[in-house]
């Protein structure tokens, strides 16, 4: 860990590649958002392929284009969308471990539809946090390096790791991200101001992902929902949260999402459904389903013990 | 007091929906005594101007636990402090540059008003503020309320760029920008205070719940603060 600066050296960011590990949380009272990654069953997944910590910083890299060359020996792990990663020119398959050897080369292609890519290190990059957490929020100028997407010539932290462990998650494990989605939201906040009609409107209508999505907010297109209220206080906005503006045009609001806000909300995106959302590119079409809160949670439970009792498989 | 859910790990309460000191003072009672209370239960917490969103660990607490400590806390709070506001508040002077080249909206305001500039500079500094939130960018701290005369709403296109330290009205809220970016309030000048600086301990100035006031300075004496007039665009 004290060996100094040895790690990745980025030879091209590509189009937006951002360190990230699972958010800063507890520093609302001062206006910071999480952060973290957009995909966060894919991110979970490649630092337990490494076998680290569930918190470990790792690479974000969204739509793809990344190049990094190796200063170390180590082991990767990569998961997510659907570009291609090659190690010095060869394919290498995705949710699962791969050795590096120092002056490797490895390249990230382009996303055909899956476009959020995840690409953990042993150990994880070894990046300086701030206000307890090394996730980048481009908005904010904190975390990551310098508060900013990373830049060729960078170098990122790492330690050199000798004795490791191959792994792969097996395939039926793997998400699927292509195709059309169906949300789960649990109704809340003002949803008791949107009428029997406009509910109905929002749950038995499609919606399609505009192309004004990025880690604030993911803006969806479809028929005109109305909430009939014309102002109101702001207030504190979670994770998942459906924010309907007077355009009646829904918002998913994510990880850079400010924290407090006057639009009327209907409810928020379950969880586990989010890394679905963020996976898909603009036209993508998108139903909802209501699903109450106790039923949110239980499905968590069940989500949470299936992960830890999924076991990895030695590859090679 | 109202609770409902927001999302599958978050409950909100509401105390009123309205801005007034006595119902934000209620928020930032409920804020520490649920923190005390929930422990690390709690993920985070966001106090507004009339409500408190409660975020939880969801494998480790549900949210029928989470109603149950929320109503045994605060209606045993309300029994016996009657919700008075006990925080011994800071009251904070913050220096201001009035003037149309650091404040552009000047003079839209005076014509609103039919007030003359100097009498817009000298409202903004006749009252005191409370901090009721802090959201929307790191540091920056809804102010309330002003007086009715100079309240604006805000641009109908918001700027690109609003320079850091920029003092600016909403409708009844005032701010300062405490970094550069976007942003559509009517601007009246600039502070050279560093409201939030991720290198100081503490990072703000200012806490919700905490009074603050303004005081016009000179040019010279915002240069000598160490301000500088950025870019408007």
């Amino acid at each position: 860990m004290s060996k100094a600066q040895t790690g990745f050296k980025v030879i091209q960011p590509g189009i937006l590649s951002l360190l990230q590990d699972a958010g800063r949380f507890r520093q609302h009272s001062i206006g910071l958002t999480n952060g973290g990654p957009l995909d966060h069953h894919s991110f979970n997944w490649a630092n337990r392929l490494c076998s680290n910590d569930h918190n470990a910083c790792v690479i974000e890299a969204s739509i793809g284009g990344l190049t990094l060359e190796s200063q170390v020996d180590t082991q990767i792990a990569f998961t997510g969308g659907d570009a291609v990663l090659t190690i010095n020119g060869e394919a290498a398959v995705s949710w699962q471990t791969h050795i590096i050897k120092s002056g490797d080369k490895i390249a990230l292609g382009f996303s055909k539809y899956a476009s959020r890519h995840y690409l953990a290190v042993k150990d994880g990059f070894n990046i300086e946090p701030m206000f307890g957490s090394c996730a980048t929020v481009v908005r904010e100028k904190l975390g990551g390096l310098t508060g900013s997407a990373l830049q060729a010539g960078d170098r990122l932290p790492c330690s050199s790791v000798t004795k490791i462990q191959s792994l792969k998650l097996a395939e039926s494990h793997r998400p699927d991200y292509s195709g059309d989605i169906t949300l789960r939201v649990i109704l809340g906040y003002q949803q008791a101001a949107f009428s029997h009609i406009e509910k109905a409107r929002f749950f038995n209508n499609e919606f399609m992902l505009s192309d004004k999505c990025d880690r604030m907010g993911f803006r969806l297109t479809g028929p005109e929902i109305q909430s009939g209220i014309s102002g109101m206080l702001s207030e504190g906005i979670c994770y998942g949260a459906i924010q309907i503006p007077a355009d009646g045009q829904p918002i998913i609001l994510l990880n850079d999402r400010q924290t407090i806000g006057g639009y009327p909300k209907m409810g928020a995106v379950f969880s586990l459904d989010i890394p679905k959302l963020t996976q898909r590119m603009p036209g993508t079409r998108i139903v909802f389903e209501a699903i109450t809160i106790d039923e949110a949670q239980r499905q968590l439970h069940l989500y949470h013990y299936r992960y830890k009792n999924t076991e990895l498989i030695p590859s090679q | 007091m109202k609770i409902e859910v927001a999302g599958e790990n978050s409950l909100i309460v509401y105390f009123g929906e309205t801005t007034a000191p006595e119902i934000s003072a209620q928020v930032q009672q409920a804020s520490k005594k649920l923190a005390v209370a929930l422990g690390d239960l709690i993920i985070d917490q966001v106090t507004s101007y009339a409500s408190l969103l409660l975020i939880f660990d969801p494998l480790r607490v549900d949210q029928l636990a989470i109603r149950k400590v929320i109503k045994q806390t605060l209606e045993a709070s309300s029994a016996d402090d009657s919700s008075q506001s006990t925080d011994s508040q800071t009251c904070l002077e913050l220096p201001v540059y009035y003037s149309e080249e650091s404040g552009p909206e000047l003079q839209l305001i005076s014509q609103n008003s039919g007030l003359s500039i100097d009498e817009v500079i000298a409202l903004h500094q006749s009252l005191t503020y409370r901090v009721y939130a802090i959201g929307f960018a790191p540091g920056f701290a809804f102010l309330g309320q002003v007086d009715e005369r100079i309240a604006t709403p805000r641009l109908s296109t918001p700027r690109l760029k609003v320079p850091r330290g920029a003092v600016g009205i909403a409708d009844r809220q005032t701010a300062i920008y405490p970094d550069v970016s976007p942003g559509g309030w009517n601007l009246i000048g600039l502070c050279p205070s560093r409201m939030f600086d991720p290198e100081a301990t503490p990072t703000m100035l200012v806490t919700v719940g905490d009074e603050v006031r303004f005081k016009a300075i000179s040019k010279d004496k915002f240069h000598a603060l160490g301000g500088e007039i950025g870019d408007f665009q």
